[in-house]
C-alpha cells in the first residue's frame, strides 16, 4: 500500500492540476453531453447533474489510494467515477441504458459504481452508502489493512437516521472513514433552512469525531482536507467529517429548472466556478487544450456507445443472485502524484 | 450422533463456521460476552475474541448496512437481530441496498442475518412476528426456516456458504423446547423441502414452528394418512416438492404461523392452483394467523395462533370433502 508523500512542498505538482482540470472539465463536458443526448430523447428516466460541484468529487477522489474504496458517489459525483478510471464509453452506454460492462442496463442511468474500481454504485435513499462505507471501513481495520472508504452525501441526508448511525458507528470503532457532505444548499427544492437549525459539520464533535468545512468549489481545498482525513484514517486516528460548501447550479433534475434558487445566489456562485478557478492557476492556453481533449474523448466515447446494442430482454430476469465466484470490490485508479503507483490501466473486462 | 437443542445446533454451526473460515464474523446487539438475548452466542466471543463477535450499537440499519460493506470487501458477515420485528428498523439496508447490490453492480453480498422470530409465550407485538414474507416479496434475498436442530445448523452452514444475503428465522419458542440427533461435523442442509411426515391422503404444509405443530395434529388423526411437508426455504420455495406431495395426495392444507395476507402459505396456495388444479381432490385451505399484531395475553396470543387443535379440526374438514 502506498502511503503519501512527506509534506515538505506543494503536494500538487503541475500534472496534478492538469489533472484535476482535465478530469473536472471531462464530468462538466460528459454532462452537458449526456443532457443534450436525454432531450435528444436517446436517455431514458430523467437526467441529473452536478455542474458547479466538479472540484468535490475531483478533489477528494484525487486524495485516494488505488485499494481505498468509494461508497459512493452521488449523482453530483461523476468527478470520481472519472478519477478512478471509469471507462467513458461504458458510462454513455450506461446512460442511455445500453449493455455495458458496468450495469448491463440494470442501473438507474446516473446511478452506476463500477466495482472493478473500488466504486460501489449509489442507491436512492441517502445517506444509506454511508452506512456500507461504515462497513468497508470496519472490515479493512479488522483485516489490518491500509485502506480507508470514502463515502459522498448531501446536506439533506444529514436528516436521516442512518446519518447517525453511520457517525456514531465510525466514531465508535475508529474507522478509516471519510464522510465527504456536499453541502449545496438545497435537498431537491428544500433549502438548507428547512432541513436543519446549526451546522452539521460541528454534529462531529458530539460524535467524538473530527469536523472540518472547506471551500467546496476549490478543488484543491477539497484535495487536501481529504488527503489529512486519510492520512489519519489509516494511521489508526478514525473518521473525519468534510463539509464542502457549494451551490448545486441545475436543477435538481433536467425536469427541474430551479426557480426557487435566487437569481443573485446563482450568479455569485456562477462567479465562483471551481474550473475557471483552477483554471486561473493552470493557464489559459492549457485549458484550452484541456478542452479540446475532453471534447475528442466524449466525441469517440459518444460514438462507440450509440453502437453499442440495447440489452436482450432475456437478460432482465438474470443476475438478482451470485451463482458464480463471488466478486468483491476491486481497485481503481489513483493519479496523484504523491503515490508510488502507475497511471490507471483500463478496467479489464 | 450428539442430541442438541434447537438452539443448541444454531451456536454449533457459528462456531463450525468461524473455526473453518476466517472470513466469518459474527455482530449483534449483545452477542459478545453476554452471549445474546436467547445466548445462541454465548461462549463465541471467548473463543473467538471480540473483534470477530461484535457487540454493536442499538442500530439495525447500522447492522446490516456495516454487514454490507464488509461483505463486499470478502467478508461473512452473520448478524443478530435481538427480535426479528426489530429487521423493520433495518429494512431499507436490507431490501433496497443488499437484495439489489448484484443485480446492479455484480457484487456478491455473502451475509445471513439472523432473525429469531415466531410468538407462544407471551412476547407481544413487538417480540412475536414472523416477519419472512417481507422478505420473500424481495428480489436478491433467500429466505429459511428450519424447524428441526438438524437442519438449523445445515441450513445455517449452507447459508454462511453461500455468497448472497440470507434471512434466516430462528424460531424463538423451538430454542430450547425442540432436540434432535445431530449429524457429526460440518454440513449443509439444501435450501428445499422435505417430508417430515409420509402419507397418502392429506398434505400439510408448514415451516418453522408450525412444522411441529402440524406433525401434532397429524398424530390425532386416527386413520389417515397425513404427509407434512416441511418447506425449510421460502425462498426460493422448493415447487417440485409442494407439486410432487399435492400429486400423491390430492388434498392440502397450508398452515402459517404468520399473518394470513401474502403470508407464504399464499403464494403455496397460488403455486398449487396455478399448477396443480387438475390433481386436487378439494380446495386448497389456509390456516394462519389473522391479520392482526400478535398480543400478549396468553388466551389472546393463544386465539390468534394456529393450535395443533385447529389444524387438526382444519384435516378432519378436508379430509371428509
Amino acid at each position: 500500500m502506498a502511503k503519501g508523500k512527506e509534506r515538505d512542498s506543494d503536494p500538487l505538482n503541475f500534472d496534478d492540476l492538469r489533472g484535476q482540470l482535465h478530469a473536472m472539465c471531462l464530468m462538466r463536458g460528459v454532462e452537458e453531453r449526456g443532457l443534450s443526448l436525454y432531450k435528444q430523447g436517446k436517455v431514458p428516466g430523467s437526467f441529473y447533474d452536478g455542474r458547479g460541484q466538479e472540484a468535490i468529487s475531483v478533489g477528494a477522489t484525487w486524495a485516494l489510494d488505488a485499494a481505498d474504496a468509494v461508497s459512493s458517489p452521488l449523482i453530483r459525483d461523476l468527478g470520481a467515477h472519472l478519477v478512478r478510471g471509469t471507462d467513458l464509453t461504458d458510462i454513455f452506454r450506461h446512460y442511455m441504458g445500453r449493455e455495458n460492462a458496468i450495469s448491463h442496463g440494470r442501473e438507474g442511468n446516473v446511478h452506476f459504481g463500477d466495482r472493478r474500481v473500488g466504486v460501489v454504485g449509489m442507491v436512492s435513499m441517502l445517506p444509506d452508502m454511508m452506512v456500507v462505507a461504515t462497513g468497508i471501513a470496519m472490515a479493512f481495520k479488522m483485516r489490518g489493512e491500509a485502506r480507508c472508504a470514502l463515502s459522498f452525501f448531501g446536506d439533506g441526508a444529514t436528516s436521516r437516521g442512518d446519518w447517525h448511525e453511520a457517525m456514531n458507528w465510525a466514531a465508535l470503532y475508529e474507522l478509516p472513514a471519510i464522510f465527504v457532505l456536499e453541502n449545496n444548499q438545497f435537498a431537491y427544492s428544500t433549502p438548507t433552512s428547512g432541513q436543519y437549525l446549526g451546522e452539521p459539520v460541528k454534529r462531529a464533535a458530539a460524535y467524538g469525531m473530527d469536523g472540518v468545512s472547506v471551500d467546496g468549489n476549490d478543488v484543491t481545498e477539497v484535495f487536501e482536507a481529504t488527503w489529512a482525513a486519510r492520512e489519519k484514517a489509516i494511521a489508526g486516528g478514525g473518521p473525519t467529517l468534510i463539509e464542502a460548501r457549494t451551490l448545486r447550479m441545475h436543477g435538481h433534475g433536467a425536469h427541474d429548472d430551479a426557480s426557487y434558487i435566487p437569481a443573485e445566489l446563482l450568479e455569485d456562485w456562477r462567479r465562483r466556478d471551481p474550473i475557471e478557478r483552477l483554471a486561473e492557476r493552470v493557464g489559459a492556453d492549457e485549458l484550452a487544450t484541456v478542452e479540446a481533449e475532453v471534447k475528442a474523448e466524449i466525441d469517440a466515447a459518444v460514438e462507440a456507445a450509440l453502437s453499442a446494442p440495447m440489452p436482450d430482454p432475456a437478460t432482465a430476469v438474470e443476475g438478482v443472485f451470485c451463482e458464480g465466484e463471488p466478486q468483491v470490490l476491486g481497485e481503481g485508479a489513483a493519479p496523484w502524484s504523491g503515490f508510488a503507483i502507475p497511471a490507471p490501466v483500463a478496467a479489464a473486462a | 450422533m450428539a442430541v442438541r437443542t434447537y438452539l443448541q445446533a444454531i451456536t454449533d454451526g457459528l462456531r463450525e463456521a468461524m473455526d473453518e473460515d476466517e472470513r466469518v464474523f459474527v455482530m449483534g446487539e449483545d452477542v459478545g460476552a453476554f452471549g445474546g438475548a436467547f445466548k445462541v452466542t454465548a461462549g463465541l466471543q471467548e473463543e473467538f475474541g471480540t473483534e470477530r463477535v461484535r457487540d454493536t450499537p442499538i442500530a439495525e440499519a447500522g447492522i446490516i448496512g456495516t454487514a454490507v460493506g464488509a461483505a463486499i470487501v470478502g467478508m461473512r458477515p452473520v448478524c443478530e437481530m435481538q427480535f426479528s420485528d426489530f429487521v423493520a428498523c433495518g429494512f431499507d439496508q436490507l431490501v433496497n441496498v443488499a437484495g439489489k447490490m448484484h443485480y446492479r453492480t455484480g457484487l456478491a453480498v455473502p451475509l445471513v442475518l439472523r432473525l429469531p422470530s415466531g410468538g407462544g409465550f407471551s412476547g407481544g407485538p413487538f417480540h412475536s412476528q414472523n416477519p419472512e414474507a417481507w422478505f420473500m416479496h424481495a428480489p436478491g434475498l433467500k429466505v429459511v426456516a428450519p424447524s428441526t436442530p438438524e437442519d438449523a445448523k445445515g441450513l445455517l452452514t449452507a447459508a454462511i456458504h453461500d455468497p448472497n444475503p440470507v434471512v434466516f428465522l430462528e424460531h424463538k419458542h423451538l430454542y430450547r423446547r425442540i432436540k434432535g440427533e445431530m449429524p457429526d461435523g460440518s454440513y449443509e442442509t439444501p435450501f428445499a423441502a422435505r417430508v417430515a411426515r409420509p402419507g397418502t391422503d392429506l398434505t400439510v404444509i408448514a415451516y418453522g414452528a408450525m412444522v411441529h405443530s402440524a406433525l401434532e395434529a397429524a398424530d390425532q388423526l386416527d386413520g389417515a394418512s397425513v404427509e407434512v411437508l416441511d418447506l425449510r426455504s421460502l425462498a426460493p420455495l422448493d415447487e417440485e416438492a409442494i407439486l410432487a406431495s399435492v400429486a400423491k395426495t390430492s388434498k392440502v392444507l397450508v398452515i402459517d404461523e404468520a399473518n394470513r395476507t401474502c403470508a407464504a402459505g399464499a403464494e403455496v396456495a397460488s403455486l398449487i392452483a396455478d399448477r396443480a388444479f387438475e390433481l386436487l381432490d378439494g380446495p386448497v385451505r389456509r390456516l394462519a394467523t389473522p391479520d392482526v399484531p400478535i398480543p400478549f395475553s396468553p388466551p389472546l396470543e393463544q386465539a390468534v395462533i394456529p393450535t395443533a387443535q385447529r389444524i387438526a379440526e382444519a384435516c378432519r374438514e378436508l379430509l371428509d370433502y
